[in-house]
């Protein structure tokens, strides 16, 4: 990159100082949670293929997603569901340059994280009722 | 591909202890990035870059962090090397990673930061010495977007006017606009994205800059100067983490120019 001179250069720390702002933390999160419904993508195939085989599986299945585990698992999925959903239309919006202002992207901030657990909690809620 | 931590040679050791502040009550640590090229071992391999504790009577020095790192040179260390030239904030000479963000030292007030003051260079660059960056790649990048303004017709005899509205794009209303870039790089440096494809990716500030001439309604290069960016590296590396925006000491707003950018590339289609 740049010329070397012997003795060789130190890099600068960076993420090892750096106090990254919200704006940077719910950016990574957006990724993290993109790959984590990638992942996702692959149970809910599982439950499709299930359904499709035999009714044997798709109880199997059910039964699995009832338990602890199971339904932690399900929550998370809908938490990155949601949160990748709301970031996702944040970043449309800031796509048509919207919302770029310091103080809008920092106030967006809250306002995403807000949309996205209401929705957790509103889901789950309904679930809950429905059963 | 992005490597999280810093490579051994670079890795922070633990530094020399000063108290200077001779039991003044108003005092303050100031942790500082020390490496000094020659400062080598029988092998002619330098020591790995370590954090000096100078212990300050504040009273004795100014407001500013720029104030005490003078201090520390006038009065503890000479060797102590770092950047800095206006001491108000238009030169950009200053640029460090202060209290873990990037700000220009001389207008950074030591009271905005609680405990112990942290010091090191501009995050993610080879390191000349002590907090000097070296900036050689970042200015080569400058460079390659051709940052003049170039006009199809001849030069007249005064200056290129341009009209008030024209003008407020380049300088914003409150003088924040691409104009007032002092390029100091505390935005480039900044960017997770710039950090982990420097080598491809322009950044922030030469993005806010190219934008900058894209946006002079007096550059008839314009066309010229969107084929240059249109490159998944150069332009499409930032993800709008807007880190640039957030740590900008002059309160300009590169996320912003380079959505422009964006906006342009797809207007044109």
């Amino acid at each position: 990159m740049s010329n070397q001179i012997a003795p060789k250069r130190p890099l600068s720390p960076h993420l090892q100082v750096y106090r990254l702002p919200l704006t940077a933390l719910m950016s990574i999160t957006h990724r993290l949670t993109g790959a984590a419904l990638a992942l996702g993508m692959l149970i809910v195939a599982g439950f499709f293929l299930a359904a499709a085989t035999s009714e044997e599986y798709y109880d199997m299945l059910m039964r699995a997603a009832d338990t602890v585990g199971g339904k932690a698992i399900l929550c998370l999925w809908s938490a990155a569901l949601y949160y990748h959903m709301c970031n996702g239309i944040r970043h449309m919006f800031w796509d048509t340059g919207m919302f770029l202002e310091k103080d809008q992207a920092n106030r967006t901030n809250y306002a995403v994280l807000m949309v996205a657990f209401m929705l957790v909690a509103g889901t789950w809620v309904y679930a809950y009722y429905v059963n | 591909m992005a490597e999280f931590t810093l490579p051994p040679h670079s890795r922070l050791v633990k530094g020399k202890k000063i108290d200077v502040s001779d039991g003044a009550k108003n005092k303050k640590v100031f942790e500082v990035y020390r490496w000094n090229p020659a400062d080598v071992d029988e092998d002619g391999e330098a020591q790995n870059p370590r954090l000096d504790e100078y212990t300050i009577d504040l009273d004795k020095c100014g407001p500013m962090v720029l104030d005490a790192l003078i201090h520390i040179k006038d009065n503890v260390d000479s060797t102590l090397t770092f950047r800095r030239s206006c001491r108000e904030g238009i030169c950009g000479s200053c640029a460090m990673n202060i209290d873990g963000t990037n700000t220009l030292a001389c207008t950074k007030d030591i009271a905005d930061v609680h405990g112990d003051v942290k010091i090191t260079p501009l995050p993610h660059m080879p390191v000349v010495k002590d907090l000097v960056p070296d900036l050689n790649h970042i200015y080569a990048q400058y460079t390659s977007i051709e940052p003049w303004l170039k006009s199809d017709t001849p030069a007249p005899n005064r200056e290129r006017l341009q009209s008030a509205e024209d003008a407020e794009v380049l300088n914003g209303a409150e003088g924040h606009g691409p104009a007032g870039c002092i390029l100091c790089f505390c935005c480039s440096t900044s960017c997770p994205s710039y950090w982990w494809n420097s080598d491809r990716f322009m950044g922030p500030a030469i993005l806010l800059q190219a934008y900058r001439w894209i946006a002079d309604s007096r550059d008839d290069a314009t066309g010229e100067r969107l084929d240059q960016l249109e490159d998944p590296f150069r332009l499409y590396r930032c993800h709008t983490i807007m880190n640039c925006t957030n740590t900008c000491p002059k309160g300009l707003n590169p996320a912003k120019a380079i959505a422009e950018i964006k906006k342009m590339m797809v207007a044109r289609r």
